[in-house]
Order: C-alpha cells, then structure tokens, then sequence
C-alpha cells in the first residue's frame, strides 16, 4: 500500500544536486562577460527613440488647406463613427453656405485610436500621426480642441 | 603629541571619506554592470552617465518618511541598522590601502591602525553585523523579516567558519595575523599563488559573508519579499543598504591583502594598486551576482557544512604539511 505512494512523498535524495557544476559555472560567467562587452539592445529612449510604422496610429491632426482654414466640414461623419464617442463636433454654418466646425473636440482619454475617424472623413481632413507619448498633469488637458489638434507634434514627450 | 593626534584625524577622515565614497560609487558599479550585463545601459539620467545617481539616491533617502510598524519592537527596530552600518564601517580601520610615503617631511603610513591581531577583529566584527539582520527582522514583526533574519544569521555563521580557515591557511604561509605584515609578505609572491585552494574558499564564503546573490538568503527578494529589511524605510533602509555596500568593499579591501598583494604591484607599489584590485573584485561580486540563481536554503548549508568546511580543514592540513616539509 504504501509503495503506491512512493511517487508522491518527497524523497529528501531525491533533492539531492546531481550533475556537473563546475563548467556550467565559468560558461555562464562567460556568457555574461560576454554580453557585458556588448552593446546594449535598449535605446535612450527620451532622447533617441525607435521609428514607428508609417500607418502608426498615434494623436489626431485636423488637417488645414493651403489657406490655413482647417479642411474639416463639420459633417460628424467622425463623431457618428466613433466607437467610444471620443469626438464631439458643434458646426456652424456660414451665410454663404460654407461649413466648418465652431468646436472639434477629441477626448484623446476616451479614443481608443482605431482610426475609423479618418476612414470615414470624406474630405481627408482628420488623421492619425505618430505621436504616441503625449504626457500631462490633469484629465482635462487631455480635452483636445481644434487649435491643439491642429499641432499634434508639439505634444511629443521630451523627457521634461 | 598634538602633531601625531592631527595626522591621525586627517587620516581617518580622509579614509572614512574615500571609503564611504568607494561605498556609494559600489552601488553605481552595481546597477551599472547588471544593466550591461542585461544589455540594458543602466542609469543615465543623473549626471554624465548616471553617475550623479548615488548622491541622487541618499538625498531620497532623507527625504523619505520613515515609517516605524506598529507591532514593532522599536528601540530594536531603531538599532538594528546602527549595528549594521557600525560594524561595517568599523573595518575600514584595519584596511591597509597601502605602504608609508613621505609627505611633507613625514613618514606616513597609509592605515589607520596596524593591529597584531586585525584579521580576528574583521572576522568578529563583519560576524557582529549580522546582528544588525536578524534584530531587525525580529524587532520589525514581520514573518518575511523573522524567516529572513534567522536564515541570514544561520548562513552567516556557517559560512563564517570556512572563512576562517580559509584565512587561517593564509595566516600560517604569512607567519603573522596583523593585515599590513601579510601584504608586506607578499611583497615577492601573491598568496593567490602560494594558497589557490583557500583563495577559492575565501572567495566563496565571502561571497556568503556578505549576503551576494548565489547566498542572498537574508532577502531572497522572491520568498521573502526583501526579508530582513522588508518593514524599513527611508534612511533606515539606506543604512542596511550601505552596510552591505560598505562589508562588499571591505570584502573586495580583504581579498585584496590576503591573497592578491595589497598594495604591491608591478612597477610602482601603492595604493592605486590596492584600489585597482578592489575595483576588479567588487566587479566580480556584481558579474557574479548577474550570473547565478539564488541557491535553495538546505543547499546552501549543505554546500558550507558538507564542502566548504572540510575543504578548509583538509587545506589547513595540507598547508602545515608543506610548511613542515619545505
């Protein structure tokens, strides 16, 4: 009965160190002399930083025309795709029947950067950058409106 | 008398200083090294690469609010790290750095005392601070602190013992236990040569002596989640933190005058060589600690009680035996 049992009761021989050491020791002592000669795979990264893909989807740009007037025509095609609702447009509508947002607002907390937003834009007027490090204090700076959606670059983190 | 008194201060507060600073810059080699080894670079935010990062760390340290538990034994609790820092920085008195030199007409010696029996005083007292371990894992009522203390003592006086016969072998080719009549020995031949088995020994147990990674049982950050100094904070912890900073440099300071010539060199004698060495051992205790796993605690004692010690017994044996023969 008890034999059955055997396997399962920890046998204190059982623990007993078994094998070469001494080689393994130096090899591996070699192994990290070897890596410490070598150079390092991590970057400096505030000051030196990895390229990302060209379709990183990173902080929104509302892109302006050669006037400087924002392309954007208040349609809410983007607010209407939205899947977390980040995107809140107020339009306004000139006499002459020209249309541009008096309000684009992103929530850059709440979108979850799929890009649909510049998908569904018929006149090519939002996009995703690459700016993916963008840093604050308070919940409320992250309340982007136009005028900071227009320069997504100056929010790239500088190690400050 | 007023002359001897005024060169002794300037002596101990500039070896105390260097030391400390060894001491601080230790723990830069340390993350320096182990972020290479990683191939990551390290600290390099602080200053030119990191290396204002020691100084950076103790104003934290001061900074930091000391939190003391409730169930804590506190005058314990509040002494445990000054025995650990005490005894630690103690050593530095008997650390030969190097020979006498001639400075402004005087004769100079490079230590702060030459006692006849200096390698007892730094086996008893790197032995006194593992008080410093387990009275503040005891006093801080945490089980992770207890476990960690016991363990930590447990090893310590194991290991102690190997070392010391390790150090007797040396002792009996020097003909003498005073630290600057062993290097002074060694002035033609390293005892590294003449003593290789206990060089290893010495090396090892060290290694155990002070708490480094294969032997890190007082912390063992994975099962006892940082061990004997789990409940510390701020300064307190600082002070276990350069106490086994300051036992690694007199470790390294150690190896250096029994076994690798102190001060002696190819060349020009002096302290850079003393320094020189320290510097090559305390950069073998960090590749060392980047290199092995923690040992399990029955092997550990196993390994010191089982190989270490006779080991040292039979390299005590077969030194009498040489000395007799030769």
């Amino acid at each position: 009965m008890a034999d059955n049992n055997k396997d399962y009761i920890l046998n204190i021989s059982d623990r007993r160190p078994t094998g070469k050491y001494i080689t393994p020791i130096l090899k591996g002592l070699g192994y990290t002399l070897k890596n410490f000669f070598s150079k390092p795979i991590t970057i400096k990264y505030p000051t030196e930083r990895r390229e990302v893909r060209d379709r990183w989807r990173g902080l929104h740009r509302l892109k302006v025309d050669d006037q400087g007037k924002l392309k954007c025509v208040a349609c809410g095609l983007c607010a209407k795709i939205c899947p977390p609702k980040a995107i809140t447009i107020v339009p306004y509508e000139e006499p002459g029947g020209t249309r541009y947002p008096k309000e684009f607002v992103i929530d850059e907390l709440r979108c979850i950067f799929c890009g649909f937003c510049q998908e569904a834009c018929p006149k090519d007027a939002i996009e995703l950058t690459k700016v993916y490090d963008f840093v604050d204090y308070q919940r409320k700076d992250f309340i982007f409106d136009i005028e900071k959606l227009k320069t997504p670059e100056k929010f790239i983190f500088n190690g400050k | 008398m007023l002359e001897y008194m005024t060169i002794l201060i300037i002596k101990t507060l500039v070896a105390f200083a260097v030391s400390l600073l060894i001491v601080a810059y230790s723990t830069w080699i340390e993350r320096k090294v182990l972020g290479h080894v990683q191939l990551r670079h390290g600290p390099r935010r602080v200053g030119f690469h990191g290396l204002l990062q020691p100084i950076a760390d103790g104003v934290k340290g001061f900074f930091k609010e000391e939190l003391i538990p409730d169930n804590a034994d506190k005058p314990l609790f509040l002494l445990a790290p000054i025995i650990s820092i005490a005894a630690a920085v103690t050593l530095i008195v008997v650390v030969p750095f190097g020979g006498k030199v001639h400075l402004f007409g005087r004769e100079i010696s490079l230590y702060l005392t030459d006692l006849d029996v200096s390698v007892l005083l730094v086996l008893g007292i790197s032995t006194l601070g593992a008080y410093g371990g387990i009275l503040g894992g005891w006093s801080s009522g945490n089980k992770y602190g207890v476990i960690g203390g016991l363990r930590g003592t447990a090893m310590m006086i194991s290991y102690e013992l190997s070392m010391a016969l390790a150090v007797i072998a040396v002792i009996m080719v020097s003909g003498s236990m005073s630290l600057v009549d062993i290097v002074n020995s060694q002035a033609g031949m390293w005892n590294i040569v003449k003593q290789p088995f206990a060089f290893i020994l010495f090396l090892i147990c060290g290694l155990a002596e002070i708490n480094r990674t294969p032997f890190d049982m007082p912390e063992a950050e994975a099962e006892l989640a940082c061990g004997f100094n789990v409940e510390y904070s701020a300064m307190k912890f600082a002070l276990f933190f350069m106490a086994e900073y300051c036992h690694m440099f007199v470790f390294a300071a150690l190896v250096t005058t029994l076994f690798l010539g102190g001060w002696h060199g190819p060349i020009v004698d002096g302290p850079h060589w003393f320094f020189l060495k320290s510097f090559l051992i305390i950069f073998f205790c960090v590749w060392e600690r980047s290199t092995f796993p923690r040992l399990r605690y029955d092997q550990i004692m196993a390994f010191g009680w089982k190989i270490m010690l006779p080991f040292g017994l039979l390299n005590i044996l077969l030194t009498g035996l040489w000395l007799l023969v030769f």
